[in-house]
């Protein structure tokens, strides 16, 4: 879960890591007053939970108060690469000496965490990581060890400081393990993380992403995965029933069990020249119940012309998916055409409930998702 | 023979008391596995399927030699099911648990190489020897005993494409999940290394997905250290959209890499040969092995 850019920065802060001073405002008049509290220029920051936000004009700065409330007006309801900003982040601005970038995150072939550092902070890490390899320096963290004082030492003497200045540095790197740790983090980073014109560090901007699967350890994050803002109602009823959904452009509706198998069946799709609307995974023993709140969802996605239920029975039952199949078309009454593939356990019972039912069964997966595509091009 | 599980293998089932590990361990059972206890802590005493139950893996292991464990603890506890277990000695652990944290996961990881033990998974199907052993919740109907060692990062895309394999009569030696977690105790060249060592096994099937790079690293080892077996490879993920997560935790393309393109090109210049369509490794595997198919 990706935190926005206020919520991180306290966490930040409560660790001892300097940022800059600001308020969060919602109305345009809100930060004005921040603006005039702060007594200095000041950024203005769209709260949205993606990258590459200033590009996208999400920052704007502002000289005084009234230009503060000008920029709160021009970000405050408008969209920022699809996203709607809700409130904005008025802070003051930095005098930058250097810029400087500091991540900790999972290297998964390692299996361990890695401690990022560069002297080219401001831009994205993967473009310096593209075009500068040698500005980066990795630190594998041993997860037996951890990330210790010398680690961080060792890593700011790399950066050129030295004396108090290196452990000043040093000990903000410790606190952002530190950090990274307790919150479970996917991802925690200062970029920038500012050495100021007289000398002091500041998280300038900061990302936390958090791991998840680690939720239910951050229960004041977790209620947050249900509730309704920003989700589709398609990805807020997958949530709810606990099924993996992600929603595409197409017009093949697609169920499976078992990520892989969904994951291909969309690339067979792609590869007869057909478009899936969605991703959903129903997971591992379906049982008719899921199977029918999946329909629902895919079916209340107003894109779908064809549904392309494929599964493969193992632990799963052919014949539960078949009655679920059926429960949700009786509870729906939907009419679109689908093209149902079993194969597996039970797999003569299920397309005997389904053959009775008047709807067609296949037993190859290739077959159905050709089947699928010929029915779009057909309609269409 | 095969690889990590076979006919000598004896196993115990942590969390055997609860509803996925007591049905499974009957399926294990029935298969032939030679399951020698379960432990579920605070259930000692019990018998599941005739299986008698302890408090702890030490307790279970005083009564009865094993080597391996299956683990089907929830989430919240399953990485202590885990350490228990490498510290008690057992040398093969298999996580079905999904949703453990990433830090949890590492932390598994360290101990269980500083215990020298093999972990499969977590968020696996686990481990079959057809004929033999299985680990894990795999439909043992779609396997068949043969020469083709298979490892993938998905469930049931692997049943599909073993059903296809053994349909063509090309029978398996080992197939396992490494897991859909982003960490995960095998990595494709480490079980490439043990197939090249298994005398049953002549080839190997790769099943990847996007994210990470454990297919281009087993590329990266297929081309410096040579491989002596043919190799065909399957890649899920094509028309998956960066920044998403597709199913699997671990399924993710992050800043451009990860992508299946990527992890094709990697594995045609490595020399393996990459199926378009999951039933495609069976026929370009009885191609490799040179194989009369009809």
């Amino acid at each position: 879960m990706k935190l926005l850019e206020h919520e991180a920065k306290s966490i930040f802060s409560e660790y001892g890591i300097p940022v800059p001073k600001g308020e969060l405002a919602t109305f345009p008049s809100e930060a004005r007053n921040v603006a005039s509290k702060l007594n200095t220029s000041v950024a203005v920051k769209a709260q949205i939970p993606v990258g590459g936000r200033g590009k996208a004009g999400g920052i704007i700065f502002a000289d005084s108060p009234a230009e503060a409330e000008m920029a709160a007006k021009k970000l405050i309801n408008r969209q920022i690469r699809g996203i709607e900003v809700d409130n904005v982040l008025v802070e003051e601005k930095i005098s930058i000496l250097r810029e400087l970038y500091f991540g900790i995150t999972v290297d998964r072939a390692r299996r361990s965490y890695v401690a990022i550092a560069s002297s080219e902070g401001g831009m994205e890490i993967e473009e310096v990581a593209a075009r500068m390899p040698e500005k980066i320096n990795k630190t594998f963290v041993d997860p037996l060890r951890g990330f210790r004082s010398y680690h961080a030492c060792q890593i700011a003497a790399e950066l050129g400081y030295e004396g108090k200045r290196m452990l000043n540095l040093a000990g903000i790197l410790s606190k952002q393990y530190k950090l990274a740790m307790d919150y479970d983090v996917e991802l925690a980073e200062m970029n920038p993380l500012v050495e100021t014109s007289d000398g002091r560090f500041v998280a300038a901007d900061t990302r936390l992403i958090i791991d998840d699967n680690a939720l239910y350890r951050h229960p004041k994050f977790k209620k947050r995965l249900t509730e309704k803002t920003k989700l589709t109602p398609q990805e807020l009823e997958a949530r709810r029933s606990g099924l993996a959904y992600v929603k595409l452009n197409g017009s093949i509706g697609v169920i499976g069990n078992g990520a892989g198998l969904v994951m291909s069946t969309l690339d067979l799709i792609q590869l007869y020249g057909g478009e899936p609307a969605n991703f959903l995974d129903v997971g591992g023993g379906a049982s008719s119940d899921k199977m029918a709140a999946a329909l629902n969802i895919v079916l209340s996605d107003p894109g779908v012309d064809v549904v392309f239920v494929n599964i493969l029975g193992g632990i799963t039952r052919c014949d539960e998916v078949a009655r679920g199949i059926l429960e949700a078309k009786r509870r729906t009454g939907f009419r679109k055409p689908m093209v149902i593939r079993l194969m597996g356990t039970n797999e003569a019972e299920g397309r005997q409930i389904l053959t009775d039912a008047g709807i067609h069964v296949l037993h190859s997966m290739e077959e159905a998702a050709g089947k699928a595509v010929e029915i779009v091009k057909a309609g269409g | 023979m095969g690889i990590f599980v076979d006919k000598n293998t004896k196993a115990i089932v942590q969390g055997i008391t609860g509803t996925q590990g007591s049905f499974h361990t009957r399926l294990m059972l029935d298969f032939g596995t030679e399951i020698v206890a379960g432990v579920t802590p605070g259930k000692g005493g019990m018998q599941i399927h005739r299986v008698p139950v302890y408090d702890t893996v030490e307790n279970a292991l005083e009564e009865h030699a094993a080597n391996a464990t299956i683990i089907f603890v929830p989430a919240p506890f399953a990485p202590d099911a885990a350490l228990e277990a490498v510290e008690a000695g057992l040398k093969t652990v298999v996580i079905i648990t999904e949703r453990i944290p990433v830090k949890d996961a590492i932390q598994i990881m360290a101990h269980a190489r500083q215990h020298n033990a093999t972990v499969i998974g977590p968020n696996t199907p686990g481990i079959i020897t057809p004929a033999e052993c299985k680990l894990g919740i795999m439909p043992a109907h779609v396997f068949s005993k043969g020469v083709v060692g298979m490892a993938s990062r998905s469930g049931t895309l692997t049943y599909e494409i073993a059903a296809g394999l053994s349909a063509r009569g090309l029978g398996q030696s080992t197939c396992l999940g490494l897991g859909g977690d982003p960490v995960v105790g095998l990595s494709f060249v480490e079980v490439l290394k043990e197939f090249e060592k298994d005398e049953s096994t002549r080839a190997v099937a790769l099943i990847g997905e996007i994210g990470g790079n454990l297919e281009e690293n087993a590329c990266e080892f297929i081309s410096k250290e040579g491989y002596e077996k043919p190799v065909a490879a399957f890649i899920a993920g094509r028309t998956a959209p960066p920044g998403k997560r597709m199913g699997h935790a671990g399924a993710i393309i992050m800043g451009g890499a990860g992508t299946a393109q990527n992890k094709i090109e990697a594995l045609e210049a490595a020399g393996v040969g990459v199926a378009e369509k999951p039933g495609d490794v069976a026929r370009i595997l009885a191609e490799k092995l040179e194989k009369d198919v009809f």
